[in-house]
């Protein structure tokens, strides 16, 4: 299944307020700890590096371990200081990167 | 039994799998500690990722249950006392997890626009054991809290 | 003032005893505010006796992983599949508001077949007799996903299955699986679930065993899962042989479970440990 995410961004704050971030992803986070029915390890396929951007500045970042809990959530807080695009970005083992986005108003 | 010989027997039994597992809690029920094998593992990542700074109490803290109903999704959230401003503010936050097969959970970067220092997220225990949350600050300083979790294996939820 | 009392007790006491069966559950009541709404009666679902942490997950739908499966329920709702060019929305509308309470039925007594189906089965004899698509497979997203969107819309309404007239006989055979003992442990379901509930089994907090939750999100396994592979999880525990999921045996199962929660309001997506 492609990785669906969804983030929680409130839709306006005051300049200077800190907001609180909601953000879960779905996967599996295979650890490439554990083995199949027939005893062969099942390869690592997890997501290990997530990035928030604030109007294209990097606010927030994380890396990920495969000690993460499948569908991966997470909550942080960032200060609002414009108007503008919020992003994320959950890049995997393989490369692939899975992006969300929120508009948010400040006044 | 030695540490060497208890640290062996935990690794069969992960193994061996889920007769394994039963056979584990079995022994934790008879009161035998769990094994520490991976804290000299953590303490290696720890040196990795915060060098020698002294390691301090203080200013963070960990809020873990004190019973994992099942170790698969563990919440844990971590709060770190700081203005962050300019001047001051957490540049990092890593989570250890002593007894897991791999001691690194994750590792936060934060800025001043982060205006507060804290996280929540879910992880995946192995075992009872200890976990450790460590905050970096801007000037350097290194400040840890751990706390003990326990994680029951072979029951219904488990 | 004494009268007052004494009638009081007796009544109390009477109400009590007519309440007692050896089939119906009879724990203490949590007195947390918050879990009012899952304590009906004598009934408690299981989120009553989760720890606080695993209920902050199912209390916000954001936290909620189930919502990943039941969002992707809604989306395959209207999509229309199978040669007849049909969708879940050509027949049905709205689910919000063709499918309200109906999830609280299942499993129900379907004519054609001459036996109980249940959700799942009822989902798939809508594809392949009106849809004309192929059947998912028992615990495949697909499935999971649909059963868990449609029961959603029961939410808060009190589960309520029919157990008489053409059901009868199948609900008898899914009580007498419920008290029969089997395996290599030789437990029933009711040593655990009636005899046992609120006791601790090693450190497993025993519970009235309710399938109003379900599919639920399973801390242990990561994923949205159906009452089936929690039955079969069950039976695995007690090292006897499980059946498989959408076997018959376990559809009369899971009305004389659901029966035995008749009343407790639907929680699916819930989340347990």
């Amino acid at each position: 299944m492609a990785a669906s995410a969804k983030v929680r961004v409130p839709a306006t704050a005051k300049k200077g307020e800190v907001i609180e971030i909601k953000t879960q992803v779905q996967h599996e986070m295979e650890s490439g700890q554990r083995k199949d029915a027939a005893g062969k390890a099942i390869p690592r396929q997890i997501i290990n590096k997530f990035v928030c951007k604030y109007n294209g500045a990097e606010v927030f970042a994380s890396d990920w371990h495969p000690a993460i809990s499948a569908n991966p959530y997470l909550s942080f807080f960032i200060t609002a200081t414009e108007s503008g695009k919020i992003e994320f970005f959950w890049t995997d083992d393989k490369g692939e990167v899975t992006k969300a986005e929120a508009e948010i108003k400040v006044s | 039994m030695t540490d060497l010989a208890r640290d062996m027997d935990r690794r069969t039994l992960i193994k061996v799998g889920g007769a394994g597992a039963l056979a584990l809690a079995g022994l934790a029920a008879l009161g035998a500690r769990p094994a520490r094998a991976a804290a000299a593992d953590s303490e290696a990542a720890v040196k990795k990722l915060v060098g020698n700074a002294p390691i301090k109490d203080g200013k963070i803290t960990l809020k873990l249950p004190q019973i994992a109903e099942n170790g698969n999704t563990v919440p844990f959230s971590v709060v770190v006392d700081s203005p962050m401003t300019e001047k001051d503010y957490v540049k990092a936050i890593h989570v250890f997890a002593d007894g897991n097969p791999s001691p690194g959970v994750a590792s936060f970067t934060l800025t001043p626009r982060s205006g507060k220092a804290e996280i929540s997220m879910r992880m995946r225990l192995a075992q009872t054991q200890d976990i450790r949350a460590i905050a970096v600050m801007s000037d350097g300083q290194v400040f840890m809290a751990k706390q003990e979790i326990k994680v029951t294996i072979g029951g219904c939820g488990g | 003032m004494k009268r007052a009392v004494l009638t009081a007790t007796l009544i109390g006491a009477a109400a009590w005893l007519a309440a007692c069966t050896d089939e119906q559950p009879a724990s203490g009541h949590p007195t947390d505010p918050k879990m009012a709404k899952y304590v009906v009666g004598k009934l408690r679902t299981g989120y009553t006796y989760a720890e606080p942490e695993t209920r902050a997950i199912q209390d916000d739908d954001f936290n909620n992983p189930s919502f990943f499966w039941v969002d992707r329920g809604k989306e395959i709702w209207s999509k229309a599949e199978g040669t007849a060019g049909k969708s879940c929305a050509s027949c049905h509308g709205e689910a919000e508001k063709s499918m309200k309470g109906v999830g609280a039925t299942y499993p129900k007594y379907f004519a054609p077949k001459g036996k109980l189906v249940n959700l799942e089965q009822r989902i798939n004899i809508c594809r392949t007799e009106q849809m004309k698509a192929p059947e998912w497979k028992y615990e495949s997203t697909e499935l999971l996903a649909m059963t868990g969107y449609v029961k959603m819309q029961s939410r808060d309404l009190p589960v309520n299955v029919a157990i008489d007239g053409p059901a009868a006989p199948f609900f008898e055979k899914g009580k007498a699986f419920y008290y029969e003992r089997r395996g290599l442990n030789d437990l029933a379901c009711k040593h655990c679930h009636v005899d046992n509930e609120g006791n601790y089994i090693r450190a497993e907090l025993l519970s009235q065993g309710q399938s109003n939750g379900f599919p639920t999100y399973r801390l242990k396994w990561q994923k949205f899962g159906s009452l089936h592979r929690r039955m079969a999880g069950c039976n695995e525990e007690i090292r006897a042989e499980p059946f498989p999921m959408g076997s018959d045996e376990y559809v009369n199962l899971e009305l004389y479970v659901a029966w035995r929660g008749n009343g407790l309001p639907v929680e699916t997506p819930s989340v347990r440990k």
